[in-house]
């Protein structure tokens, strides 16, 4: 059982509070955490925050905020890309962004050194609009209501009502939120790794003997395994419906930008590589007799999905941003689960696990070649 | 009939040191063989990206094969072990989209001495094909 801190004050001041010693004591460098830019009606974006007044009551940062502007995985990566922090950083981010970085710590496209990871059992997050259009102050209270029956805000991305992996896999610190009716008044912090535990020593708390997978948790799991069911029934499959989902697609290629996995710099599909010369169209036109343009959208996805969908981590960035509203997490989501499943792997579970096409077992899947 | 006459494009990727060269060497034996398969000539089946698997498909192929050394036998020591697990990723994307690219995608093994095997691999496949009938992606406007 791991271990815990009870700690006698609502989550979000605690981990507040958690965020401004660590900072004020020096045992941290900095904070990446969600925060308001640009004053009290301006947006909400990732930031690094060394100031430790920031996590005041009314600060400007904002850490348990249930917004997602951008996958934090792939910030990560983007800070520890060169080489791994100099110093201690804590960060605090959603399960799905946890994984999304431990996948591409995988592909040496970042490192866990000096870095605290703070996450928490997840209740969603709001789709983008509602950030952009000002809703995002009023939604709080409502949704914290939700969360501490185990419930999930209406509002939330679908992605979100659909997600089984809410518990985070690789977090130092833990905090428990979905299910703990009394995340106004007590804190509970799990503490899974030694590292964790350091970082927190002369916290005020008592130690805590719960258990983080409680009777809700399992609750809201069935919950959102059954809508999960329900949206994967929906993508509708062949060819031709392929095409007709994808028919709206404006090839803005706004899901591979904000697709943690995706880290190319330089993305095959926005090559010369993938330009179609002259003679081909003139091939193309006089078989097809028209062809759309740009080409290659059906070619695009279903090369992201050889690219990303063993590793895609169902965050639901692509879904949030794309402009002709295609469900495009969900298609993700889908083939990712069952092409995961055919390996066995759990995308952001182990750091040490090697992606699977990275590897490969002398004995397995005999029935492929024939 | 129309159907008789079809005639599928099949695109072949065949390994430089066992499925080339048994293609080669059906070829020079005088094994009878669908004229179907249209080889390009890889390194290794591990160097066959997924990408040049959809790229075939979307440009209109009837079929990808795919034809490398048995396992254990690879020039490269494991590169087609990599493309057997490539495979399988491809066909649970194209099963799980419903794609009937999943029975127009074949990978096999062949190693150079077997040149009779080559051409039963390409004449049984080639007849799963014809059975499938011509890509509905030919005509697609819309890629």
């Amino acid at each position: 059982m791991p271990e815990g801190l009870k700690i006698n004050k609502g989550a979000e001041e605690a981990v507040r509070e958690l965020l401004r010693s660590l900072l004020e004591s020096g045992r941290v460098n900095g904070v990446l955490a969600l925060g308001r830019t640009g004053g009290s009606n301006g947006g909400v974006a990732y930031s690094l925050f060394t100031d430790p007044d920031a996590f005041r009551v009314d600060g400007t940062a904002l850490p348990l905020l249930p917004f997602m502007p951008a996958n934090a995985g792939g910030l990560l990566s983007r800070l520890t890309l060169r080489e791994p922090l100099a110093g201690p950083v804590a960060a605090v981010v959603k399960p799905c962004e946890l994984r999304a970085f431990i996948e591409l710590v995988k592909r040496s496209q970042g490192s866990l050194d000096n870095l605290l990871l703070i996450s928490s059992t997840c209740g969603g997050v709001y789709p983008l609009d509602v950030g952009a259009n000002g809703d995002l102050k009023e939604r709080p209270p409502g949704y914290w209501e939700a969360v501490k029956h185990g419930e999930l805000d209406h509002d939330v991305r679908p992605t979100c009502r659909a997600c089984v992996h809410f518990v985070p896999d690789n977090a130092d610190i833990t905090v428990a939120l979905v299910g703990k009716e009394d995340l106004d008044t007590q804190c509970a912090l799990f503490l899974n790794t030694e590292k964790g535990a350091k970082f927190v020593e002369g916290l005020e708390g008592t130690p805590l003997s719960d258990e983080l997978e409680t009777e809700p948790i399992q609750r809201s799991h069935s919950q959102r395994a059954a809508y999960r069911e329900e949206l994967f029934a929906g993508v509708e499959v062949g060819m031709q419906e392929l095409i007709r989902t994808f028919g709206r697609c404006i090839g803005c290629h706004a899901c591979k930008t904000v697709c943690p996995i995706c880290y190319c710099s330089l993305c095959y599909f926005e090559s010369q590589d993938c330009e179609y010369l002259p003679e081909i169209y003139e091939t193309e036109l006089e078989r097809k007799g028209g062809l759309r343009v740009p080409p290659n959208t059906i070619f695009f996805q279903l090369g992201r999905l050889a690219h990303v969908s063993v590793s895609c981590v169902g965050c639901g960035m692509c879904t949030d941003v794309c402009p002709a509203d295609i469900p495009v997490s969900t298609i993700f989501s889908k083939v990712g689960t069952s092409v995961q499943a055919l390996f066995g792997y759990r995308p952001g579970k182990d750091v040490t696990e090697e992606i699977p096409l990275m590897t490969f077992e002398e004995e397995e899947l005999t029935q492929v070649a024939t | 009939m129309e159907e008789q006459e079809f005639t599928p494009k099949i695109v072949g990727f065949l390994c430089n040191w066992c499925a080339y060269t048994a293609a080669d060497t059906a070829g020079v034996s005088r094994l009878q063989m669908p004229p179907s398969v249209m080889v390009v000539r890889v390194m290794c089946s591990g160097r066959v990206d997924p990408l040049f698997v959809l790229s075939a498909f979307l440009k209109g192929a009837d079929g990808v094969l795919v034809a490398g050394c048995w396992p254990g036998q690879c020039h490269y020591q494991k590169g087609n072990l990599h493309a057997r697990r490539r495979a399988a990723m491809l066909k649970s994307i194209f099963e799980t989209l419903g794609l009937e690219m999943a029975d127009r995608f074949r990978l096999s093994w062949v190693s150079a001495s077997e040149a009779p095997r080559f051409a039963e691999v390409a004449k049984e496949f080639t007849e799963e094909v014809e059975q499938l009938g011509p890509t509905p992606i030919w005509d697609e406007v819309f890629l």
